[in-house]
């Protein structure tokens, strides 16, 4: 199960970006569970100034701008099974 | 071969008489569109390639430390470089604040950012040519640099709200980053469609007003403009210019219509200085972190600075 929250407070990038992880995830049968932090002290507490941030399993995935759905679905093999994009 | 399509749409497809009106009208429009789309899709694409290297968390560490001058220059280059989103504002001011950048500094980025980017070059460019971009980018360039100075001088640290000063910008590993090409391409990628995506019904209703503008009616507020006293018309259009709210893309159709009708060009610069850097919704949202006597100052900061702008344009094109 991989734990992924989107950062930002609101704007529509952030939606966005949080409906293509949902979508990503689930067209690859990714197990996630998902959570928004709108929180800004919060969202600054992971060193990010650029919203949406994405944060996978603790770690910083991305930073500013929607993400494309290949590099949403690297995050999560580069994890589980490095070097294999079709892998999880 | 802009111009060879628009003639096929608008005089063959169509059939249309040249000296027709509404021809006239089209046939700027489509010229302008095509030509308008194309250059944002290269530019954002290239710009997109471009921030793949640079980000405000980078540059934010980058900054610390450094002198106020060198800090300032950078703080335009980067507000110049990335694309305003007004949700970032926030973040970005609050994490300048702590890696204490001083907030003149800060000023002068949140200055910058919304007057100068890809997008309002390419308008420029596209619609009003390169010397006109030119003096708005060097406009804009000092305007930014010269608020956010002017700005240090009444200490707008006292008007920070004070839960601002006690975030504390944490650090968070990062998973492995993809640096190859063909990840930066499809960065770029994604802020094209993002970025085009947001602004082209804009960018499409500009250029209608200002084809509109070609071939048909003649606006009364813009007469005002030409009419009054040449001292008197900039400050004119920047009060204008302030409770309008758009993007740079909005308004410089309507900047080339300005010009088309007479008006001077530094009235016409401040009148776009004023509604891309001058927006109730973004006072707003940095009413979070500051108080509203520091915005009403900025506000009347950026507004003089406009007009200063504006005259020493006008004067500079008469001579």
């Amino acid at each position: 199960m991989f734990n992924v929250k989107v950062l930002g407070s609101g704007c529509a990038n952030c939606e966005n970006t949080y409906r293509l992880i949902e979508e990503v995830t689930e067209s690859n049968a990714i197990p996630v569970e998902m959570e928004k932090v709108e929180d800004m002290a919060t969202i600054l507490s992971y060193g990010i100034m650029s919203t949406p941030g994405v944060i996978v399993n603790d770690k910083i995935a991305h930073a500013g701008g929607v993400p494309d759905k290949k590099t949403i679905l690297s995050w999560f093999s580069q994890q589980c099974c490095p070097g294999n994009d079709s892998c999880c | 071969m802009f111009n060879a399509l628009a003639d096929l749409i608008v005089f063959d497809l169509f059939g249309l008489a040249p000296d027709n009106a509404l021809a006239q009208s089209l046939h700027f429009f489509i010229m302008d569109i095509t030509k308008l789309f194309l250059m944002l899709v290269s530019i954002i694409y290239l710009m997109g390639w471009f921030r793949s290297f640079v980000s405000p968390e980078k540059v934010r560490q980058y900054l610390q430390g450094k002198s106020r001058f060198v800090a300032r220059l950078l703080a335009i280059a980067l507000g110049a470089i990335t694309p305003f989103c007004s949700c970032s504002s926030v973040p970005l001011f609050i994490g300048f604040v702590e890696a204490g950048i001083p907030l003149g500094v800060t000023f002068s980025f949140l200055i910058a950012s919304p007057m100068i980017n890809e997008i309002a070059v390419v308008m420029l460019l596209g619609i009003l040519g390169w010397k006109i971009t030119l003096l708005y980018v060097l406009a804009g360039l000092s305007v930014a640099f010269f608020g956010g100075l002017l700005m240090e001088k009444f200490k707008p640290e006292r008007w920070v709200e004070s839960y601002v000063w006690e975030i504390k910008i944490g650090k968070t590993a990062a998973l492995a980053e993809d640096n190859s090409p063909a990840a930066r391409h499809r960065y770029a990628l994604a802020e094209v469609k993002e970025i085009v995506g947001r602004i082209w019904k804009w960018v499409i209703l500009g250029i209608a007003i200002g084809a509109s503008f070609h071939g048909f009616f003649p606006v009364t507020w813009i007469d005002g403009l030409i009419n009054a006293h040449a001292v008197f018309a900039v400050p004119l259009a920047v009060l204008l210019g302030i409770p309008l709210y758009s993007n740079a893309v909005g308004v410089i159709p309507l900047a080339e219509a300005m010009l088309f009708k007479g008006v001077a060009l530094g009235t016409t610069l401040a009148f776009m200085m004023s509604v891309a850097a001058i927006s109730f919704p973004e006072l707003l949202i940095l009413r979070q972190v500051i108080k509203w006597q520091a915005l009403a100052l900025f506000t009347a900061i950026l507004a003089l600075a406009i007009i200063l702008v504006g005259w020493l344009f006008n004067f500079v094109s008469v001579i």
